[in-house]
This record gives structure tokens, C-alpha cells and sequence, in this order.
């Protein structure tokens, strides 16, 4: 698993990319009430703003952290927003990607780099 | 957070967890472990004790001080009965508001609460243009305390059994914990509660006494705003500024007949020929409560429409967020007459789509005060 500067975690599964945010995001952010995410099919550039997160507080924008194409989308968050709070790097998914250039995910933080920011 | 001022409970919040943030000048809390809907939902549900002490307590007194007021606030003030409180707000040569308040009062003085942010102004106002003939002392050795919620009642009656005897708008000297405090049956949220004026040196020991209670918890900054929100009440320089009037605030209820056109005491404040004349003739635009259709939180700046197409806008909103009680987004706004009827379906633009919302009474959930 990767994670970048903007508090989102990266999980290759086969071809695949998941991507969330973490649990240290979550936190700051509070209680989340809305999310809206891309649709299935668009082709997004790195650091696009794809995914609008509503917390009780503000609301906060998620960046594509890659090239590629939105390939599904967490439909579960549109009955129960609050999936990141609970299971942030489970449940609360927000997107899968296919990356068109996969090698873009070596310039991301492994765990241990990523706790070292967050401390 | 070293520049900014603190109130006196504020190692209290940071020992009971309070994430601080800087408010009005002051260190305050936000929210507590909870977090935000947690703290509303158990305001609503059992009660909240919130730290206020940023806002301003000012003793005005001399003879005629309620009618030096009337001089500044469109309000019966000379007409409040001995220990009752009633809400207000200064307005502006041009009828803008410069700030909202609490007016209480107390036989020898009014007691006037007023907004962290404007205080220094408000104070200054007011010594400019009432002193010397009544004076006006800010109050600076009290902390304020608010406890809202339903069991807020049976929480201060265990520490004196007159808080039980107070209704809704009532004020008292009560003795809490030992020390002389100026209560109030009154709040911002929405609920049945009291705001507390406490001696800064008892502040923390009086919190501990109602925080010791099992149904009370400590509540942000951030429930307190969905909390009025919910409540439909002002947020001073969001919902109302001196660049709205009481009219189209839908604040008119506060100017008593006395104060308006044909009464007794007519006029007399700033602003009072436009603020009489809209109450006679009607404003152009007015503050409506909006509910959202979807799920999407619309907030302060969101710009209104009356349809999907049109390019004129006809209103914007001036709060909102999610309610926690409503179970989804709420708002308030200013929208102009001919589209402030209840019921009416208007679109909001956000990240460039135009979502509908509705036109709705407030308050958004019903109020629990004690008459």
C-alpha cells in the first residue's frame, strides 16, 4: 500500500488501483455526510479533483492520484457516507482505477515513510 | 495559539480533549472526543455545557438606561419587566444590523450579552453614544456558561432548586456551587437550557459540578453552529450584517409595536425610518430557511436560481450545512420576495450544477423551550 501528501491511501490489487483515504484523514476531517464521486469510465489526469468529501465541518476535495480511468466507484457511500470513518482503508473506499502509468506510484510514501508525516 | 486570548476554562478543554481553534481572537473549543455530530445529537437528546465566555457581558445602568438604549436598538427595553430578558440587536444610520444581543433586566442596570467579534465595537458604540448620562461597563471577571438540552433542568435544579422555577426568557441571581451567578432560561441552540455568567475563579469548578452529571458532555464550537442552524437562528455577521435590515432578516418579531410606526415610543434608533417604512411598505428580499433536495450539503456562498436555466440569480445562501437531527443538509439564505414563499422549489449552483432545494419554515427542528 502507498499513500500520498494528501492523506490517501493507494492498494494495488491485481491490475487494479483502490483508492481511500486514511484513517488520520478521517479523523481530521469529522463525521462524513456526502460523498460524490466520478463517474465509472472517466478518464482523469494526476491531481484532478474527482471525488468532493462533506463533513460536518467543510467540504474537502479528493485529487486522482494518478493517470487513468475511474473503472467503479464505492456505491455503498450514497446510503452510508460515513464508511471512511468507520473502515477507512476497508469499506470506505472510495474508487478503483486503472493507471496508464503505473510506475507513477513508486514516487508515494510507503506506511512507514507516510506515519513519519502524519507524527 | 500564543497571541490569542483564553477563557477560563481553557485548561479545562484542553484536559477534557478539546480540539482549539482560533475564534473571534479567543483559543476555543471546536469540538471534544465526540466530534461534531455526536456533541449535537446529544445536546438535542440529554444536555451540552458549551464555553461562551468570548462574548461580551456589559452592565449598563443610571436612571434612564433602558430608554438610552432604546436610542440604539429598535427594541422595548423600557417596557421589559424586572428580570426578564428579551433578544435585540444595534442597527445602523442605514438600518444594516451592527451586531445581535441579549437584553436583560435587572432592576438597577440591563445586562446586555453581545457577539465575541463585535464586542470592542459594540462597547465602544455604546459609551460614545449613551455615556455620560447612563454608563456602560463591560464585565470582564465572568466566564459564561450555556447548558442546553432537555435535561439541562434537572442538571441545575440539583445545584438549586429555583433554576426549576425559571421559564423560558426569565434571568436570577442564583447561588451554583457556592458562587453568585446571573442566570438566564435561554440559549442558542434551539433547546430548553440556561446561560450561566459565572466569577472567572469559580468558572472551572462550577463546569466540573455540571460535567459530573452523567447526562451532560462538553459541546464545541461546531455543534453550536449546527445546532442554531437547525434552530434557524442568526449567526452575526453570516446571516445577518449591516448589510441586511431586521425586515429582511425576518427579525421583525423583536421590534415590538411600541417601537414601530403608530406606537408609543416610535422610532428614535438608527436606521429607523428605512426599518419602520419596510415593515409598512415590504422589502425586495427576506431570510428563508432552504432544504436541499439531495443529500449534498449546500453552504454559505451557494447562489440561488429560480429554475435550471436562468442566468439571474435571485439568492444566496448565507448558512448551511448537514443538520444532524434533520438527518441531512439544511440551510438558510437570503432570496427575493417573489421566490420566499414555503414550498417553493429554487436551485442552488454547486461545482457547477444546479441541485434543487426547497423553500421551508424554520426552524428546521421544532423548538423545546419552556414557556
Amino acid at each position: 500500500m502507498k499513500f500520498t501528501e494528501e492523506h490517501e491511501w493507494l492498494r494495488p490489487e491485481g491490475d487494479v488501483i483502490v483508492v481511500g483515504i486514511t484513517e488520520h484523514a478521517t479523523t481530521q476531517l469529522g463525521d462524513i455526510v456526502f460523498v460524490e464521486l466520478p463517474e465509472v469510465g472517466t478518464t482523469v489526469s494526476k491531481d484532478d479533483e474527482i471525488v468532493v468529501i462533506e463533513s460536518v465541518k467543510a467540504a474537502s476535495d479528493i485529487l486522482a492520484p494518478l493517470d487513468g480511468e475511474i473503472i467503479e466507484v464505492n456505491e455503498a457511500l450514497g446510503d452510508n457516507p460515513a464508511l471512511p470513518n468507520e473502515d477507512a482503508t476497508g469499506e470506505g473506499w472510495f474508487f478503483k482505477m486503472k493507471a496508464s502509468d503505473p510506475s507513477q506510484m513508486d514516487s508515494y510514501m510507503d506506511e512507514a515513510a507516510y506515519k513519519a508525516l502524519i507524527d | 495559539m500564543s497571541e490569542l486570548l483564553q477563557t477560563p476554562l481553557h485548561d479545562l478543554h484542553v484536559s477534557l480533549g478539546a480540539k482549539m481553534v482560533p475564534f473571534a481572537g479567543y483559543a476555543m473549543p471546536v469540538q471534544y472526543g465526540l466530534g461534531v455530530m455526536k456533541e449535537h445529537l446529544h445536546t438535542r437528546a440529554k444536555a451540552g455545557l458549551f464555553d461562551v465566555s468570548h462574548m461580551g457581558q456589559v452592565k449598563v445602568a443610571g436612571e434612564d438606561a433602558a430608554a438610552a438604549l432604546e436610542t440604539l436598538i429598535p427594541v422595548d427595553i423600557a417596557g421589559l419587566a424586572k428580570d426578564r430578558q428579551r433578544y435585540g440587536f444595534f442597527t445602523d444610520q442605514n438600518g444594516g444590523i451592527l451586531d445581535d444581543l441579549m437584553l436583560a433586566n435587572r432592576g438597577d442596570h440591563i445586562f446586555v450579552v453581545v457577539n465575541a467579534a463585535c464586542k470592542a465595537a459594540d462597547i465602544a458604540h455604546m459609551k460614545t453614544h449613551l455615556e455620560p448620562d447612563v454608563s456602560v461597563t463591560p464585565i470582564t471577571g465572568r466566564a459564561l456558561l450555556a447548558l442546553q438540552g432537555p435535561s439541562a433542568e434537572a442538571v441545575l435544579t440539583a445545584l438549586n432548586p429555583a433554576a426549576k422555577d425559571m421559564s423560558f426568557m426569565d434571568v436570577a441571581t442564583l447561588d451554583l456551587n457556592g458562587s453568585d451567578c446571573w442566570v438566564s432560561r435561554s440559549g442558542y441552540t434551539g433547546e430548553d437550557g440556561y446561560e450561566i455568567s459565572v466569577p472567572a475563579e469559580d468558572a472551572v469548578e462550577l463546569a466540573e459540578a455540571l460535567l459530573a452529571h452523567e447526562d451532560v458532555e462538553p459541546i464545541g464550537l461546531g455543534a453550536r453552529d449546527s445546532l442554531r442552524l437547525e434552530g434557524g437562528l442568526c449567526l452575526y455577521g453570516h446571516d445577518i450584517t449591516t448589510e441586511t435590515t431586521p425586515v429582511e432578516a425576518a427579525l421583525t418579531w423583536a421590534i415590538q409595536k411600541v417601537r414601530r410606526q403608530g406606537g408609543d415610543r416610535t422610532g428614535g434608533f438608527p436606521g429607523a425610518d428605512e426599518i419602520l417604512s419596510q415593515i409598512t411598505d415590504g422589502v425586495s428580499r427576506k431570510r428563508v430557511g432552504l432544504v436541499p433536495a439531495g443529500r449534498a450539503p449546500m453552504r454559505e456562498g451557494v447562489v440561488l436560481f429560480a429554475d435550471e436555466e436562468s442566468t439571474a440569480p435571485i439568492g444566496t445562501i448565507t448558512s448551511g450545512g448537514f443538520g444532524p437531527t434533520v438527518g441531512g443538509p439544511v440551510a438558510m439564505g437570503y432570496v427575493s420576495v417573489d421566490h420566499a414563499t414555503i414550498g417553493t422549489t429554487l436551485y442552488g449552483e454547486l461545482r457547477g450544477k444546479r441541485l434543487p432545494l426547497q423553500v421551508a419554515k424554520m426552524p428546521f427542528t421544532p423548538a423545546n423551550f419552556k414557556r
